[in-house]
């Protein structure tokens, strides 16, 4: 068998450059992970299901298990590493996770702030029901969904305890 | 599990994508979205020779309204994108309702239109949805340029009347009538999952009465399918609470719904008829 062909990819991972020669196989949560270390991006079911991949690719969230690191050539891409300050301060999403009892086993929690990481960034103000919605992207098997929808509730500045909504 | 290996080749312009196709009509595999193909080359029920990622390519995932009123999408547009688009919730809302029901939003940021309508899965929203609006299908190759209509373009679980080297490009959406009212209904285990039984319908009403009417089933067999008969008893009636019954009676006789682990088809074509009669019922109370 002849080598695999590698292609160079370059992207902005949490405001820093990362160049790499790779398979055009890679996908990017190895690249995230293997190559560039940042294990806090988890592999839970690798086909999409699970959200505990999800990082922020251009401001969006997206499953980093179905995603060609070729395909993201040029992007920007957030993982739950750049989300707290140089300082290593937490965000008020990560605070109220913290305070809320939003994680327990933690595999869930990167994907999930990412996701309402991107989600707040792009309305401040949601309803009850669109958080409800963002978090049905992702399973969590061990804390449930109460602490989690808590804490979104609660940096998104809404009652902790609104009535109960269908997803 | 990871992808076995394959070339991937990312063309800039459509010209340069159909070029790959004619070349290589038996090896290449067009890569949108990813949201479908990804998982099935992880999990390795996919093992395409060349991928020809379609992302960076120019000009195809725009929405626009063409000067006679037809709707266009392009077939890269973000499922995302579509779901809030102004356009398309004023021209085509029974798109951004079935929307909600595709994945979630961390898949449909991905997720393209096109992508979703050439993988034809037999529980997909989208195909089902075109069918009812009596949406055109267009497509390229190197060759020539053509359409297709909503109803000939699945024809089967997982296939389209695409060839081997041919790419969808658009999907182009008729300009609503006055009083036309359309509604999905879908049954599935948890939200994001898979349909075990859909419909979607669409509407047009002279006053109370319905005049015309389509009814389409979609997990209801290989490819949605319009229950003719079903539309044949709603036509010229007010979708009165009778009339919905002798429906949903009719639905039965109309699908032939395949059963599988989560569902038998017995209760497959149970839901199909609690969901035909949803779906209209949710169209009447709208206009």
């Amino acid at each position: 068998m002849t080598a695999p062909e590698t292609r160079s990819v370059s992207l902005q991972v949490n405001g820093r450059l990362a160049t790499h020669r790779i398979e055009p196989r890679l996908l990017l949560v190895d690249l995230l992970r293997s190559l560039l270390g940042l294990t806090g991006t988890h592999v839970g079911c690798s086909y999409g299901v699970c959200g505990a991949c999800t990082v922020i690719v251009d401001g969006s969230p997206a499953r980093s298990c179905l995603l060609l690191a070729a395909s993201v050539d040029g992007a920007e891409v957030r993982t739950v590493e750049g989300l707290a300050d140089e300082r290593g301060r937490n965000t008020e999403l990560q605070q109220a996770f913290s305070d809320e009892h939003g994680l327990q086993c933690g595999f869930c929690t990167p994907g999930l702030l990412c996701s309402l990481t991107a989600f707040l960034e792009g309305d401040p103000n949601p309803t009850p029901v669109a958080i409800d919605e963002v978090i049905a992207g992702h399973l969590c098997r061990c804390t449930g969904y109460s602490g989690i929808r808590r804490a979104a509730r609660r940096a998104a500045g809404l009652p902790l305890t609104a009535e109960r909504t269908k997803p | 599990m990871r992808p076995a290996p394959f070339d991937l080749i990312v063309p800039d312009t459509l010209d340069e994508a159909l070029s790959v196709m004619t070349e290589q009509p038996e090896q290449a595999r067009p890569l949108a979205g990813g949201q479908s193909l990804i998982p099935m080359m992880n999990l390795r029920l996919a093992v395409p020779e060349t991928l020809v990622d379609l992302g960076r390519v120019n000009g195809l995932d725009g929405v626009e309204l063409r000067a006679d009123g037809t709707l266009s999408i392009g077939a890269m547009c973000r499922q995302a994108t579509a779901h809030r688009h102004p356009l398309v919730l004023e021209r085509a809302p029974l798109i951004a309702e079935a929307l909600n029901h595709v994945g979630h939003w961390q898949i449909r940021t991905r997720g393209t239109v096109g992508g979703n309508l050439a993988h034809a899965d037999p529980a997909s929203e989208l195909p089902a949805v075109m069918l009812a609006l009596g949406a055109v299908y267009r497509t390229a190759s190197t060759r020539r340029q053509r359409t297709i209509g909503a109803a000939d373009f699945p024809v089967g679980a997982w296939s389209t009347a695409l060839n081997p080297d041919e790419l969808l490009v658009s999907v182009e959406i008729p300009p609503p009538v006055p009083a036309q009212h359309d509604a999905i209904i879908e049954i599935a285990r948890v939200a994001g999952a898979f349909a075990l039984a859909g419909a979607a319908v669409s509407c047009l009403f002279e006053g109370p009465i319905c005049y015309r009417c389509r009814i389409v089933a979609f997990a209801a067999g290989p490819q949605p399918v319009r229950l003719a008969g079903a539309e044949e008893i709603a036509t010229g009636t007010r979708l009165d609470e009778a009339t919905l019954l002798d429906v949903a009676e009719r639905v039965a006789s109309e699908v032939s719904p395949f059963g599988d682990g989560h569902i038998s088809a017995e209760q497959r074509v149970r839901l199909l008829a609690t969901v035909v009669k949803r779906a209209l019922a949710r169209a009447g109370a709208r206009q």
